[in-house]
């Protein structure tokens, strides 16, 4: 079993310095996901959060080989990254074994990147692509993304007098990949980097294309106090908004299952951007938002009961 | 397009060097610092895995150093935070199983320290 000493005892694959804000879930995902790598890793980043205030010029906050790229082809670009590594190899050019990874926003996966994804997963390469969902197109200031889920407000779908901010549930990026028969994906959450690293594990063992969906609470757009990121990852989790749980070879297994769910207001309350839910004439959205939640939630056990293929 | 140009004759591209993101201080970002009270720490390197600043230094120690009730933690343990980079986000405080970091107006401490 992974511990926390396992995580910290490797040397960071990121370098403080960096201009993510105070409070950001993103280092933690991506140091423990970079830590389970024994191999050397190549990191390909699509425009994102994380691409955009790791190098801002001339520094660069990577200790490991990484390449800027846009915001639809980190998918594309790690597919070629591992072909040509492949050409290398064979010709005897290369010796080591490398592990290659992409990393993607929500905003670059669910929505710009995804054809591009879609492409690289189908095509069988190699790599492990991990998307750290933040919920919205967070480093622009808060647009609404295929992720933003029922309810938010943000500044493209406000919230107001004659709305409730977006009205559609998000898209499920975990399905959608598992659906290209893929060897291996599961969906994680920033405060677990316990479960992080040892999904990771398994995922750069698979033969083929995995994924890795990470919830990453974003203190300056969902509006809430800089200490409590990991707090929110956690009740994300606790209120099944956020389940734990990964689909090896097509079958459904659940890591974690709370003892007794917690309503999602707990989660809802205290960020700004699902203040408004809380006035009296919006309450029916926090009950359809509940409803919404148990409804993915109890089809999330029926498809792990059955055991049948994805 | 008469002249042809193989992408060997293109100019080279900008890489960088790792890790230059050190010479960036982030640390004056920061209003609220924690403060560490080590004798209460379980080096438990929850703090250190949540850091978003990657600012909280461990080390391998073979003698241990004294930490909650006086016991002696061996192998890995965390060091005081980097305040070069430390932004204040107060994570490892919130999150401390020991309630062993306090978050502390930049103005007190100093106040207090001279």
């Amino acid at each position: 079993m992974a511990t926390y000493q396992d995580i910290v005892s490797k040397p960071t694959p990121l370098a403080p310095g960096h201009r993510m804000c105070a409070g950001c879930g993103i280092p933690a995902i991506v140091n423990s996901i970079i830590a389970a790598s024994d191999k050397p890793v190549i990191v390909a980043n699509a425009t994102g959060c994380l691409e955009v205030t790791s190098t801002i010029y001339p520094f660069s906050a990577w200790n490991v080989p990484w390449v800027h790229l846009t915001f639809e082809n980190a998918a594309a670009v790690a597919a070629g990254i591992e072909t040509a590594y492949k050409a290398l190899k064979k010709r005897g050019k290369i010796k080591d074994d490398v592990n290659i990874i992409a990393f993607g926003g929500d905003g670059g996966t669910y929505d710009i990147g995804i054809q591009a994804l879609s492409g690289a997963l189908e095509r069988g390469h190699r790599f492990l692509y991990v998307v750290y969902d933040n919920e919205g197109y967070m480093n622009t200031g808060n647009q609404r993304s295929g992720a933003t889920p029922f309810g938010a407000d943000t500044t493209t779908v406000p919230a107001g007098t004659k709305s409730i901010g977006k009205t559609q549930w998000r898209k499920n990026i975990v399905e959608i990949s598992a659906a290209h028969r893929i060897p291996y994906a599961a969906q994680a959450a920033a405060h677990n980097v316990v479960d992080i690293y040892n999904k990771a594990k398994k995922a750069l063992s698979a033969d083929g294309p995995s994924f890795l969906a990470v919830l990453q609470p974003c203190t300056t757009n969902w509006k809430y106090d800089t200490a409590l990121t990991m707090k929110y990852s956690k009740l994300a989790v606790e209120t099944n908004f956020w389940p734990l749980y990964e689909i090896e070879n097509g079958k459904v297994h659940i890591n974690y299952k709370p003892k007794e769910r917690k309503p999602i207001e707990e989660f809802l309350k205290g960020q700004g951007r699902y203040r408004h839910l809380f006035k009296p004439e919006n309450r029916y959205a926090i009950e359809e938002f509940q409803s919404l939640v148990d409804e993915e939630w109890e089809r999330l056990l029926k498809l792990e009961e059955s055991g049948a293929k994805l | 397009m008469a002249d042809k140009t193989g992408w060997k004759d293109l100019m080279r591209g900008g890489d960088l060097p790792p890790a230059t993101s050190r010479e960036y201080k982030t640390g004056s970002w920061r209003s609220l610092r924690p403060v560490l009270d080590l004798s209460n720490c379980i080096h438990c390197m929850i703090c250190v895995a949540y850091c978003p600043d990657m600012c909280i230094p461990v080390v391998r120690s073979e003698e241990g150093v004294v930490g909650r009730n006086g016991r002696i933690y061996k192998g890995l343990v965390r060091l005081e935070t980097d305040f070069d980079y430390c932004k204040g986000c107060g994570i490892c405080a919130e999150e401390c199983p020991t309630d062993c970091i306090k978050m502390v107006r930049e103005e007190v401490v100093e106040t207090s320290s001279k």
